[in-house]
């Protein structure tokens, strides 16, 4: 039971506000201490799995081309193009990224698009432009959405794909209780979910279109 | 062979110019902090795990020290020259090259394709950005230190949460909170089981911000002792659509740094916990789905 101290001071942590980086540090360091372990032993484990994770922080990489992109005026080109599709809403927008991102993932494709890719340069200030044409004046809530739909077309593409880290996964731990499945069998499975989360989705998409007035002013 | 560590070079050049850039222009606290994660892409498997775990005290350090500067205001201009067939060339090379590069084990490393195509895609798009824009020479890395500084200490949020998950491991957290689900359950009801099940696929996700770390304890504590053996269900929708509970968790947890904290950085909202908000109203029905269709296929 004391291991879930770091449980706790992780949720206390977060509530209270305190910078979530000292946080997740203690939260190591009780962790460990309550598991019996000596200090040095958990910041080595700490240490080396942060050194084989680095591939999460890599991405940044592709930070100096959007950049320069934006200054050259990318957002503002990508908000005149919605201009030129007259009957395209933000929930359509959002909607048609929803699926496009939930079968290429699907596809295995999961880095052809994401946050610092293609929803800041590109996806974010297209629907912020349609929700202006349709009178909504809150690009703060737009932006939070466009970065929402693409965690929910990637999480629920992504395990359609048989060679996807989550499903090797439970391949793997179905193997050690001697149950055998085919990846194929796992990521079947994974089709009605990704369904029902195209139709909530959507199906919020079109309430805001709704609420926005379908009718671009 | 090309492999991660050619990623790892991209990306260790971007941050060790953007410290050196941080040293001209007299922001010490950011320089500090690029100059570390550089140190860690760079000679991160030769330092020893414990010179890592220094390497990452140091990180915090210079992250909560509260002297790291934001990004300077950028000036907007009139767009110019060809930018959106520009900006696909990025998410385009790393589409062909995941495809190409599978079928070249010998030279690239299958495992890390998608990484060495998108760093590739990287460099082409800076090469035909500097064709066809013209900028000055440290432009891009100005640029992008910029909106690495908006991030600012929630780019290495991801990777401190991985770690923790690794402690939480080897103190054996997973174990506990199996025993604490698994006494919860009332007897013989197949409904109270997959609802402990996936309800606790997405709660230890929350906790975690991982639903690969909940995944190995609640199977063993629910989906395959009952669900499986005592009520015979299938264990490939057992396995599938509990995991899929798991991941409507990470929406609603900012411990899912990189999908739900580093987003809201990225695009300057105000509230830090802004996309999480705009995923709740979906990551909950749908959570609800997943428990009900999993009840169907079993009982």
């Amino acid at each position: 039971m004391l291991v879930l101290s770091g449980v706790a001071v992780i949720a206390l942590g977060f509530l209270l506000r305190f910078n979530p980086l000292l946080v997740i540090v203690v939260a190591a360091l009780v962790t460990g201490l309550a598991a019996g372990l000596d200090p040095l032993t958990v910041l080595a484990r700490f240490g080396h799995a942060f050194n084989e994770t680095r591939y999460v922080t890599a991405i940044y990489m592709v930070l100096p081309a959007i950049g320069l992109l934006e200054r050259a005026g990318l957002q503002a080109r990508a908000r005149s193009l919605v201009a030129g599709l007259r009957g395209l809403t933000v929930g359509r927008l959002l909607a048609g990224y929803l699926l496009f991102r939930q079968i290429s993932a699907a596809l295995g494709l999961t880095a052809v698009a994401g946050h610092p890719q293609t929803v800041r340069p590109l996806v974010a200030p297209m629907a912020e432009a349609a929700a202006e044409r349709q009178g909504d004046a809150d690009p703060e809530r737009v932006r939070a959405l466009a970065a929402a739909t693409d965690n929910i077309g990637l999480f629920f593409g992504e395990d359609i794909f048989i060679a996807i880290g989550s499903i090797l996964l439970m391949k793997g731990v179905l193997d050690g209780y001697g149950i055998h499945i085919e990846p194929f069998h796992l990521s079947v499975w994974a089709i009605p979910t990704a369904m029902a989360a195209f139709l909530i989705h959507g199906f919020r998409l079109w309430l805001l279109d709704r609420r926005l007035g379908r009718r671009p002013a | 062979m090309i492999g991660i560590g050619f990623v790892y070079l991209v990306a260790g050049s971007f941050f060790a110019t953007c410290a050196l850039l941080g040293l001209v222009d007299r922001r010490w606290a950011n320089a500090l902090f690029h100059a570390l994660l550089a140190t860690s892409f760079f000679a991160g498997d030769r330092i020893g795990d414990l010179g890592n775990g220094v390497l990452v005290l140091a990180l915090v350090a210079t992250a909560t020290s509260g002297r790291m500067r934001r990004g300077e205001p950028a000036d907007q201009v009139a767009p110019r020259g060809p930018l959106l067939m520009l900006a696909l060339v990025i998410p385009a090379t790393a589409l062909g090259g995941t495809l190409l590069f599978k079928q070249m084990p010998a030279l690239i490393d299958p495992a890390q394709a998608t990484l060495v195509a998108l760093a590739i895609g990287v460099l082409l798009a800076l090469i035909l950005c500097h064709l066809f824009l013209r900028p000055a020479p440290l432009d891009g890395i100005r640029a992008g230190r910029r909106l690495l500084d908006e991030i600012g200490w929630a780019a290495v949020m991801p990777q401190l949460l991985a770690s923790l998950g690794a402690v939480f491991a080897l103190a054996g957290v997973g174990d506990v909170v199996g025993r604490l689900v698994g006494g919860a359950i009332p007897a013989g009801s197949v409904f109270g089981a997959v609802v402990a099940y996936g309800l606790g696929m997405a709660l230890f996700t929350i906790v975690m911000g991982n639903a690969f770390a909940a995944f190995p304890v609640m199977a063993a504590a629910v989906g395959i002792p009952l669900l499986v053996h005592q009520f015979g269900g299938d264990p490939a929708p057992v396995a599938a659509i509990g995991m899929l509970a798991g991941f409507c968790g990470t929406l609603l947890t900012p411990m899912a740094a990189n999908f739900n904290i580093v987003p809201a950085a990225l695009l300057e909202l105000k509230d830090r916990y802004g996309v999480i908000r705009a995923q709740a109203a979906t990551a909950l029905p749908l959570l609800l789905f997943n428990i009900l269709l999993l009840w169907w296929v079993i009982r």
